[in-house]
């Protein structure tokens, strides 16, 4: 079955099969910047933004994505369109990651930058309870989390400067 | 500490990091092959039994279904999950797969089929009559009489001559004594004797173990799999599938986390059976369920601790006995237990000091190497000890760590005593930054004024109390003159340069440091140096990244290859200036003499298309004679809700002795991390067994690590020393960070709620609660 939807801003129809998980679907068509850490909703690796919130893609049957927005990690970085080069243009959130320390062996990072732009969108200067109850959902072995707080708050940062 | 360093010790942006933050295909499970099969492996429901049938003809009928495996379809060679160097340390006793299961989770069969839920189908559709055997639960009665014996085959053997007694349920076995004990007991003044119990957990890297194996165009074997040690996977693989080291090749790639978990040959060998089998690419990605259940974990110790004092705080005795548990197979039997007592006994100054240390083999999960190794456990008794006899002769616990520990140009007879398998390495401390990390610490938490404060609190009412409790650690910079680090360099025509290693980054961000080390030696920018590990097709040797030992050691192999590689540069640029080589200065790159300057680039163009051509490239080797250890002391608040028993860690103060940060942000979330590993290690995580040794909480709703919602406050203090022989001035950082919260946190809250000593982790609320009761 095919199902429409906007995905990373763009319209997208796809060919899904019956009862796949979204996380499946994406792997399967290429897009595998979203992980699988434990396909129970645990932990967060496959966390992608539907309709600006974040959500377990592990736990989401494809079929319900029809006709809503979906962000993966590969829509928050635009490929930088005036050259050939391919180069990633960061996104101010990612590139506060990268300063502050915050990735080690990077694999709930996807999760995490996802989760703290529904953040930020939606509160530009959160507090650190506010930080911390918005990441929750995603877990990290490497870091101990201290230098991710200190990404979300300097994406804030660089955000509102930007503005 | 003043330096002129431009590339190390900065805060050098992770070179993978722009893959990392954008979702980059990097990882072993990123990639799509055409045709790849997928498997699914049957675990044994029973903590022992012998398999007396297996049929697996549905399974093989079922329609996608290319291959199934049992005992009867692969190699009897016995061999290691350890990743360790040859020969490994640890015993051979455990096959592909076998016709006994040793524990609930152990393999039985394994499927590979077109797609994940066809195999799975498969392996539901096996039939097995087992004879189920009574099983060892209990470490401590391991080595009765008439107990069960695990490992019966006659096969099980260890590869170096030491203690081994599989018919006793005997892995490992370890004694040293130093002084007398029975001496230094009989001067004490105040002689303290107490017994303590760490437990079960397991890694949780959020990227399962997986693994995709496939066969090349020539037909050689390639394991592309998320691993610590590819080198010994590959010599492991080679042995136990008996085909030669030259038709594998092991690939790793991004590796997400490892923390020891992957420093096993846990699924290589099994994947790699089921492609020669089929001749078909395959993959093995392990569930999370699985990864509770079969995957390694820390070994569980009982620890026996006697220790004596002089009222002046002086160390007369300690004498360390310990039970260790490794389950069902051998792995790291021998090592994690030395370790609990070389990474522990020489900090303490002390003249008669003792260490006896039994591993047994149960029918639980497998031990394994896990951050800190075997030190984690060790440092939970004696850090309460510690904290116990300085009460006891009324000295602040701060003036008796700063008394007692050991002090840069000291040795310890441990360090020669107690090695990895076989004597260890006599070495004097090089650099010593503990002293200062105490201050530090203490000034930060606020010690002084709380430690007396939360101590009287104790007896007024009120729900809340608050307790502050501290630790003194040390651990190790690789094994020395048994680990081995090697690196490759090369020019490139626009003054860029690949770097090939052997040291595997499994997140930890050893590529960026080694980055940083080459450039500051070639004087350009680290993102300059393209660096590739680990492949090995493709780059040098190297043990992998354990035993603390890649900044230190593969570091040292960085180093060496990039002063080679820089005095070619400087001859290259002599010729073009005309001048004496030793003349010439490198930096901002590029060489310049007194007849001017040539750029890096000039000078790879030069070498490469102009006269006398030659590829500018080196190729480095390194070993250890001495493993100088980082020092460390941590200081934890909590506060206990008496009503509940439930502890709150409210702040957590971490200072670490690392020698030069390389990376200072990096080493910080080294020991960020392994502290709130171990945060969550002391408080929430656990396994727990059903009476017939099944765990019964495989999932990451029952076993609890912490997310940012449970975040104490946290503060590191890095205390830079130089170490001479390290490079740049560098020991090691990623494992010391988790032997703190463990006793740390025990002690604090003894300091808030007083009464009996929490001397079996994890202080859940219940045990927490048991001990307030108990007082009343
Ligand atoms: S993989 Fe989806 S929450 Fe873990
Ligand atoms: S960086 Fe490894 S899990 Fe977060």
């Amino acid at each position: 079955m095919k199902i429409k939807f906007e995905l990373n801003g763009n319209p997208a129809e796809w060919e899904i099969k019956p009862g796949e998980v979204l996380l499946d679907t994406l792997r399967r068509l290429g897009l595998k910047g979203a992980k699988e850490g434990c396909r129970q909703g645990e932990c967060g690796c496959c966390t992608v933004l539907l309709d600006g919130k974040p959500i377990n893609s592990c736990l989401l049957v494809t079929a319900l994505v029809a006709g809503r927005k979906l962000l993966t990690i590969e829509g928050v970085t635009p490929p930088k369109k005036k050259d050939l080069s391919h180069k990633k243009e960061l996104h101010p959130i990612q590139q506060a990651y990268l300063e502050s320390g915050a990735v080690q062996c990077g694999y709930c990072t996807p999760g995490m930058v996802l989760s703290t732009k529904a953040l930020l969108d939606k509160n530009p200067s959160p507090t650190e309870e506010e930080i911390k109850k918005a990441l929750e959902g995603v877990l990290c072995r490497c870091t101990g989390y201290s230098k991710i707080i200190d990404a979300v708050k300097l994406s804030a940062e660089k955000l509102s400067d930007g503005k | 500490m003043e330096n002129n360093f431009k590339q190390v010790n900065h805060n050098v942006i992770k070179v993978d990091g722009v893959s990392l933050v954008t979702g980059g295909h990097v990882y072993a499970d990123d990639i799509d092959i055409r045709g790849m099969l997928y498997a699914a492996i049957l675990w044994s429901p029973h903590a022992h039994a012998r398999i007396k049938k297996i049929d697996v003809s549905k399974a093989k009928a079922l329609p996608g279904v290319e291959t199934v495996l049992t005992h009867k379809d692969v190699p009897r060679i016995p061999f290691t999950t350890a990743g360790q160097g040859y020969p490994e340390p640890s015993p051979y006793d455990t096959f592909i797969l076998d016709d006994k299961v040793r524990f609930v989770g152990d393999r039985v069969a394994a499927v590979a089929a077109v797609t994940p839920e066809i195999a799975a189908k498969a392996v539901s559709l096996i039939e097995v009559e087992y004879e189920v055997l009574p099983a060892v639960l209990d470490a401590r009665k391991a080595m009765d009489k008439g107990a069960p014996v695990i490992h019966d085959e006659k096969e099980a053997v260890i590869p170096i001559p030491v203690h081994y007694e599989p018919e006793k349920n005997l892995a490992a076995h370890v004694d040293m004594e130093v002084g007398s004990v029975k001496k230094g007991i009989e001067e004490a003044d105040v002689v303290l004797d107490y017994e303590y119990e760490t437990h079960y957990a397991t890694h949780v890297p959020m990227e399962p173990h997986v693994v995709i194996t496939w066969l090349d165009e020539n037909a050689r074997l390639v394991i592309r799999t998320s691993t610590q040690v590819p080198f010994h996977v590959r010599r492991m693989v080679s042995r136990a599938l008996d085909i030669p080291v030259k038709n594998i090749r092991v690939i790793k790639p991004r590796i997400g986390g490892g923390f020891g978990g992957k420093q096993e040959i846990l699924i290589e060998d099994l994947c790699s059976a089921l492609t020669l089998k089929t001749g078909k690419p395959v993959r093995i990605f392990y569930t999370r369920k699985e990864e509770f259940m079969s995957s390694r974990t820390r070994h569980p110790q009982v620890i026996r601790l006697k220790t004596g004092i002089k009222k002046d705080g002086t160390l007369t005795a300690v004498d360390l006995k310990i039970l260790m548990n490794t389950g069902a197979y051998g792995s790291h039997a021998l090592t994690v237990l030395s370790n609990s007592g070389s990474k522990l006994l020489p900090l303490w100054r002390c003249q008669n000091v003792k260490f006896w240390g039994d591993t047994v083999y149960t029918n639980l999960p497998v031990g394994g190497a896990y951050r800190g190794y075997g030190a984690t456990q060790s440092y939970f008794a004696m850090g309460i000890q510690i904290d116990e006899m300085a009460e006891r002769i009324k000295m602040d616990v701060v003036e008796f760590c700063k008394k007692n520990h050991i002090r840069t140009g000291e040795g310890s007879p441990v360090f020669q005593a107690l090695g990895e398998g076989k004597a260890g390495v006599e070495q004097k401390i090089g650099s010593c930054g503990l002293a200062e990390c105490i201050e530090l610490g203490a000034k930060e938490i606020g010690w002084k004024e709380k430690r007396e404060k939360y101590a009287d609190l104790r007896k007024s009412p009120g729900r809340y109390k608050k307790g502050v409790g501290m630790v003194a650690l040390m651990q190790g910079s690789s094994i020395p003159e048994i680990d081995m680090g090697a690196a490759s360099l090369k020019m490139n025509e626009d003054g860029s340069f690949n770097m090939l290693l052997g040291a595997t980054d499994l997140g930890t961000g050893s590529d960026t440091i080694f980055a940083q080390m080459v450039a500051e030696v070639l004087g350009l920018d680290a993102h300059k140096v393209i660096v590739y590990s680990s492949d090995t097709d493709m780059t040098p040797f190297d043990v992998g990244a354990y035993a603390s030992s890649t900044t230190y050691l593969s570091g040292y192999a960085v180093i060496k290859a990039a002063e080679k590689v820089k005095e070619q540069i400087l001859k290259v640029a002599a010729e073009m200036l005309d001048e004496e080589w030793e003349n010439l200065t490198i930096g901002d790159g590029k060489v310049t003499g007194r007849n001017g300057s040539k750029t890096l680039s000039e000078i790879a163009i030069y070498s490469l298309y102009e006269k006398n051509q030659f590829q500018i490239a080196s190729h480095a080797s390194h070993i250890t004679h001495k493993s100088p250890p980082p020092f460390s002391a941590h200081y934890a608040e909590v506060e206990v809700d008496t009503w509940t028993g439930k502890v709150k860690v409210v702040k957590y103060v971490a200072a670490v002795d690392c020698g030069t940060p390389i990376n200072p942000k990096l080493a910080e979330g080294q020991t960020e991390g392994a502290v709130v590993n171990a945060l969550s290690y002391a408080l929430t995580e656990r396994y727990i067994f059903d009476d017939k040794g099944k765990m019964l909480n495989p999932s990451l709703n029952y076993f609890k690590i912490f997310s940012t919602a449970d975040m104490p406050e946290l503060k590191t203090i890095l205390v830079p020393t130089y170490e001479e022989t390290g490079p740049f001035g560098a020991k090691s950082v990623s494992e010391i960070g988790i032997n703190g919260p463990l006793p740390a946190i025990s002690n604090a809250i003894y300091n808030a709620v007083g009464g009996a000593r929490m001397r079996k982790a994890p202080f859940t609320p219940e045990a927490v609660l048991a001990v307030i009761e108990a007082k009343k």
